[in-house]
């Protein structure tokens, strides 16, 4: 059985994503009995207080989210959206990915909730309720792209740890909130300040109710951008759970990690932040080219800032079939971490010649930009359309995988589709 | 083989026909295997796998049991029967889903790395003994593929007519 049937037995037809809820519940119920009843030998090996996740219950994230999300893990949850599906110049919400590192928040009360800001290199530490933040600083709104570090990963070979990800664990939605350098100022920041970590609410799968489950941040230059938010709203309403609800961490550009979900707590350091999930090979890369699979050690990684440059086909979904007299409409999507797409081309002889398309400008920095050709074919057959985008610094998508990396990050190889002239 | 020379000609027939005897068996046993092989490879679609079960039935209870097998996956978990699957099962799918497990594919030391990851920083216990257990059973069944190319031809092409 290849991988990509494995990866085909979860998804949609498998598992009704609705109500799944209850299979969930259930299927966790049957492993803790599979756990006591065959093994009992390894309770004694369990941390003392340590309670089996099953215990507590999750709210089903795939509720009101489209039908061919790809669900690549339900413990934690992590689901993508297939290359067709984020047509929409503001991705909505049943398209955009989730990647859940542990177990999302239940019962969150938005009124009483706080957000308190401290650390070694605030000048005081100080509380905030989401009013307060509406109340005292002024709101923006940002088109943002968010992509996981790992978008990807399943090209990389030999195999990176992780979940596959393919194409679509990217998106681009409009968020509301206040910019965080605002808050900061607010604080007051110290001379020593260099980067800042978020603490959100979720809990670790492995049940310890204070473990923290990643702790992330970025330099204090880019949370002093005018589009670091930290927001409430995603595309005019509240942030669904999945997302981050009730308050978010927004760095645009940058690995979605970044943008810390249900944030209650940030803190200026006066060194690199050093939480969960910003050491060792977690979302770091080696500092220089390494060879498919070699060993890194943990002091030559660095820290993964801008995402790169990237692009995708969202129409025609791949697999059409057409005659060869029909102009073929083909659009997508481009961007590239902080910086801006300069131009886009598509090929549909494997690269050999490149074909230019037009280029929006992004609504504001950090969104997306939305380009579109119209193409016609030589001769029936089959054909491969190929999207390369070039941002403005002169860096184009690499066609084969780019280079190699422990953990398969950042792959942003050409998106291809197949069609069929008939 | 020099000994068969010393051997009376009686002796050379009878071990001639044994030799043919065992391989029609042999062959009969390859065939088998090859039907076997492609049975299952072929009937992957049309048997009543898991998800034809499932867009029959809106319930998806019926297929929740505990150690049920369908084409040699464990129902609930997906993870392929075999030496050691109870202990995966036992200590790998009480923190996470066996999603992780399935869509991975490392060598035994590439999974020796991950278990002491989750140990180091996730909270995973001691497995002890079983650990090598563990680590038969993932190496066994969840290995690397063999690779094709810097980049695969495009796959499960879902091909339809344009008709916008």
């Amino acid at each position: 059985m290849s991988k990509a049937d494995e990866t085909k037995s979860l998804q949609s037809p498998n598992y009704p994503l609705q109500g799944r809820r209850g299979f969930l519940r259930k299927s966790i119920l049957a492993s803790i009995a599979a756990t006591l009843g065959t093994e009992i030998v390894h309770a004694s090996k369990m941390p003392i207080g340590y309670i089996p996740i099953g215990v507590s219950m999750q709210s089903n994230p795939m509720e009101g989210k489209n039908e061919e999300m790809i669900i690549r893990n339900e413990l934690p949850w992590n689901v993508e959206a297939k290359p067709h599906l984020l047509d929409d110049p503001i991705t909505p919400f049943d398209k955009i990915f989730i990647r859940n590192n542990g177990i999302m928040p239940e019962e969150v009360d938005a009124a009483n909730w706080t957000l308190t800001i401290g650390g070694e290199s605030a000048e005081q530490e100080k509380t905030y309720t989401i009013a307060d933040l509406k109340k005292k600083f002024k709101p923006y709104t940002y088109q943002l792209v968010l992509e996981c570090g790992g978008n990807g990963r399943a090209g990389f070979y030999p195999p990176a740890s992780g979940n596959q990800w393919e194409e679509g664990a990217v998106y681009c939605s409009e968020w509301t909130g206040v910019r965080l350098k605002d808050v900061l100022q607010d604080v007051g920041i110290k001379s020593d300040a260099v980067y800042i970590g978020y603490y959100g609410a979720d809990k670790h799968l492995n049940g310890k109710p204070d473990e923290v489950v990643i702790s992330r941040g970025a330099p204090l230059a880019k949370a002093l951008q005018d589009e670091t938010l930290i927001a409430w709203a995603l595309n005019g309403k509240d942030i669904p759970l999945p997302h981050g609800y009730p308050l978010r961490l927004v760095c645009g550009g940058w690995p979605a990690s970044v943008s810390g979900k249900w944030l209650h707590k940030l803190v200026l350091r006066n060194q690199v932040h050093d939480g969960p999930k910003m050491m060792g090979d977690a979302y770091r890369v080696p500092a220089y080219p390494v060879a498919p699979g070699q060993k890194v050690p943990d002091e030559d990684m660095k820290i993964i800032e801008s995402m790169p440059v990237k692009s995708l086909i969202t129409y025609p979904k791949s697999g059409a079939i057409f005659g060869l007299e029909k102009k073929l409409q083909v659009r997508g999507k481009a961007w590239a971490g902080e910086l801006e797409v300069s131009s886009m081309e598509v090929s549909t002889d494997f690269g050999a010649t490149w074909k230019k398309c037009d280029l929006k400008a992004p609504v504001n920095r950090l969104a997306w930009q939305e380009w579109s050709i119209e193409l016609s074919f030589p001769k029936k057959g089959y054909y491969e359309i190929w999207a390369k985008a070039t941002d403005r610094e002169g860096t184009a998508q690499p066609m084969v995988i780019p280079g190699w990396n422990p953990k398969g990050y950042l792959n942003n190889a050409c998106h291809r589709i197949a069609v069929k002239v008939s | 083989m020099k000994d068969h020379s010393t051997k009376s000609s009686k002796d050379q027939r009878h071990l001639f026909k044994g030799i043919i005897k065992g391989v029609i068996a042999l062959f009969i046993l390859i065939l088998l295997i090859t039907g076997g092989i492609l049975f299952l490879t072929l009937s992957n679609g049309p048997t009543p796998t898991l998800q034809t079960i499932n867009s029959n039935n809106e319930s998806p209870t019926l297929v929740s049991g505990n150690g049920q097998f369908v084409d040699g996956k464990d129902v609930e978990t997906g993870l392929v029967k075999g030496d050691g699957f109870e202990l995966v099962k036992a200590n790998c799918t009480s923190c996470h889903s066996s999603a992780l497990i399935l869509q991975n594919r490392f060598t035994r030391e590439g999974w020796k790395v991950k278990i002491e990851w989750m140990q180091e920083t996730q909270g995973l216990w001691d497995l002890g003994n079983n650990e090598s257990l563990i680590l038969d059973y993932l190496a066994a069944n969840y290995a690397p593929e063999a690779y094709v190319g810097r980049r695969a031809p495009l796959k499960d092409i879902e091909w339809y007519e344009l008709k916008e």
